[in-house]
């Protein structure tokens, strides 16, 4: 059985916001996104923030386009989400919270 | 939209591609720091083009560039163009080449909400500053519209991208796919309206041909025609039309065709120097011999020569020679002579006629033959080789180049008509011919034309012997 289809109850997330400065979009991802860690993952996540303002080069990596995105680094696989996180049942698809 | 600090300023300055023949039909290069759309079909050389300006600007015009993929690893490009001979990992370590590969997979993405491509320029902007580019080539940026499902979004930043791009001067290569009604499959023709330049792949008698064809260029005279274009181990030339208008230099040096009679026909002086001269005559009528003569002719007054032989192998031509008491072998050595033989059949006319270009642009001879071009006009349609012929008839005049052209007449049939294509082209016209008389054939040979030369009308009978041509008038 794959973490893809089941996350274990203690798995931890390590999540990576891409920002580009604090635009109103990347602002609003932010607090999307620590409310539904608050909601869903309470205690075992993580948030990395990186205003490609500031790091530019970061974005080659993870072959960052859109901004803001949102890319789960654990548990693997890497996923990434792109948009301010308003829609929050798409957020959760795209982190394996919830299956379509 | 319209905003007023896009507006061209008078005076439309240009930046040189490199590629041979494409800066002279559009005047000196592409818009300096405007984007210009590159579009075709899959294989038409739409990256080639970018990376070929991209790469010539970065190794002679002192211009670094960005090359952003949306197509291909930097290590599956590499690869590909090596054999061209662009060494894009060494400019990359040189720090005058940045290469950006941004892979898109939708699968991977999830939207969920509001978002723009600042990502891109970010990106963008860092591989800018990094090698201080004036030049970016997008390769190809459609590939965005299958990587992102909100086409406002994306149309939006496309906008944005292309002001941005202008903003910072750099002059844009942008390729597009082909698309079937419109010019590209997205309509970027739509933002990208300084140029456009079209690429064309088609297969026709079994001949692959590759066409290039101006659009548009805004601001500025290019050539409308579609023009041929090939991709070799020297990368990658657009035939070009060295001279669009006539005007050409004309020297009033006269040149000797080799033959003392022959001159005597010609005001006593021969050709004059940088002109064309078409040689006719249906087979074994001496053309060769008469052409031979010529290139020996030049050779003598120390002139570089090129001896293009469509129909047999210098030795074997060197060797028939001696028989007439011509010794080629002697030019060939001291390096004035260049014998280049290629078959006809072995590719098609443009690629021809490019290794006729680069021989002439590297030896920079003063004299050429042509040995035949009946061999040439075999290779395509009577339009296509009149205007292959024009063109490289234009290159020779603005070189001052003397060409010597020999033809085969189809039996029979050795008057105008069987010439009526490109007589027109040519200054100067001698026929040869075999006519039948007392039980033998006998050689004639007369000037049909030769502009500006007060030539003779006179038909004569000539001989071929181990010391030269003899010339009799003819009876009758």
């Amino acid at each position: 059985m794959s973490a893809r289809e089941q996350p274990a109850q203690e798995e931890r997330f390590v999540l990576r916001l891409y920002i580009a400065g604090q635009t109103p979009k990347c602002v609003r991802a932010f607090t999307n996104l620590k409310q539904i860690c608050e909601e869903y993952l309470a205690d075992r996540y993580r948030i990395e923030i990186i205003d490609l303002l500031e790091n530019p080069q970061l974005a080659r990596g993870d072959q960052i386009l859109a901004v803001p995105t949102l890319v789960r680094q654990l548990p693997e696989p890497v996923k990434k989400i792109i948009g301010d996180l308003s829609n929050t049942e798409r957020v959760l698809v795209g982190l394996d919270l919830r299956r379509v | 939209m319209s905003d007023l600090s896009d507006v061209a300023p008078s005076v439309l300055a240009k930046v040189p591609s490199g590629i041979n023949g494409l800066d002279e039909i559009t005047g000196g290069g592409l818009p300096a720091g405007r984007p210009t759309l590159v579009c075709g079909g899959p294989g038409s050389g739409k990256t080639l083009v970018g990376l070929s300006f991209l790469v010539n600007g970065a190794r002679r015009f002192g211009e670094p560039g960005v090359l952003i993929s949306f197509e291909e690893s930097t290590r599956d490009l590499a690869c590909d163009v090596a054999s061209l001979g662009f060494d894009v990992p060494g400019l990359i370590a040189a720090g005058k080449l940045f290469v950006d590969y941004i892979h898109i997979d939708r699968n991977e993405i999830e939207e969920t909400g509001e978002y723009d491509l600042e990502g891109l320029f970010v990106r963008l902007e860092c591989a800018v500053r990094q090698v201080g580019a004036k030049r970016v080539v997008l390769d190809t940026i459609e590939s965005l519209f299958g990587g992102f499902s909100n086409e406002g979004v994306l149309r939006a930043e496309l906008r944005r991208l292309l002001r941005w791009l202008k903003q910072r001067d750099l002059t844009t290569v942008i390729t597009g796919e082909r698309g079937s009604e419109t010019l590209t499959r997205q309509g970027l023709e739509e933002y990208v309206t300084d140029a456009v330049i079209l690429l064309d792949h088609r297969v026709r008698d079994e001949l692959s041909t590759r066409r290039l064809r101006i659009v548009k260029y805004r601001g500025s005279f290019h050539g409308t025609n579609e023009y041929p274009f090939l991709i070799d181990e020297q990368g990658l030339s657009v035939l070009p039309v060295t001279s669009l208008r006539l005007d050409h230099p004309a020297p009033m040096e006269r040149v000797s065709t080799g033959v003392p009679p022959l001159d005597a026909m010609l005001g006593g002086l021969g050709f004059y120097k940088g002109s064309t001269v078409l040689l006719s005559g249906t087979a074994g009528t001496g053309k060769t011999s008469l052409a031979a003569t010529f290139a020996d002719a030049a050779c003598r007054r120390g002139e570089k020569c090129i001896y293009f032989l469509l129909e047999e192998s210098p030795k074997q031509m060197m060797r028939n020679m001696r028989s007439i008491g011509i010794d080629l072998r002697q030019w060939s050595e001291s390096g004035l002579l260049h014998m280049l033989a290629e078959r006809p059949s072995r590719f098609g006319l443009e690629a021809h006629l490019a290794a006729m270009y680069r021989a002439i642009d590297e030896l920079s001879p003063e004299t050429v033959v042509v040995d035949s071009i009946s061999d040439l006009l075999s290779l395509g349609g009577q339009a296509e080789v009149q205007a292959m012929l024009t063109r490289l008839i234009d290159y020779l005049k603005t070189r001052a180049v003397t060409v010597l052209f020999s033809s085969l007449s189809p039996g029979g049939s050795e008057f105008q008509e069987s010439h009526a294509g490109v007589s027109s082209l040519m200054d100067a016209w001698i026929l040869v011919k075999l006519e039948l008389a007392g039980g033998e054939r006998h050689r004639e040979i007369s000037v049909l034309k030769a502009r500006g030369i007060a030539h003779s009308s006179r038909v004569y009978d000539f001989k071929m012997t181990e010391r030269g041509f003899q010339f009799t008038a003819a009876k009758g």
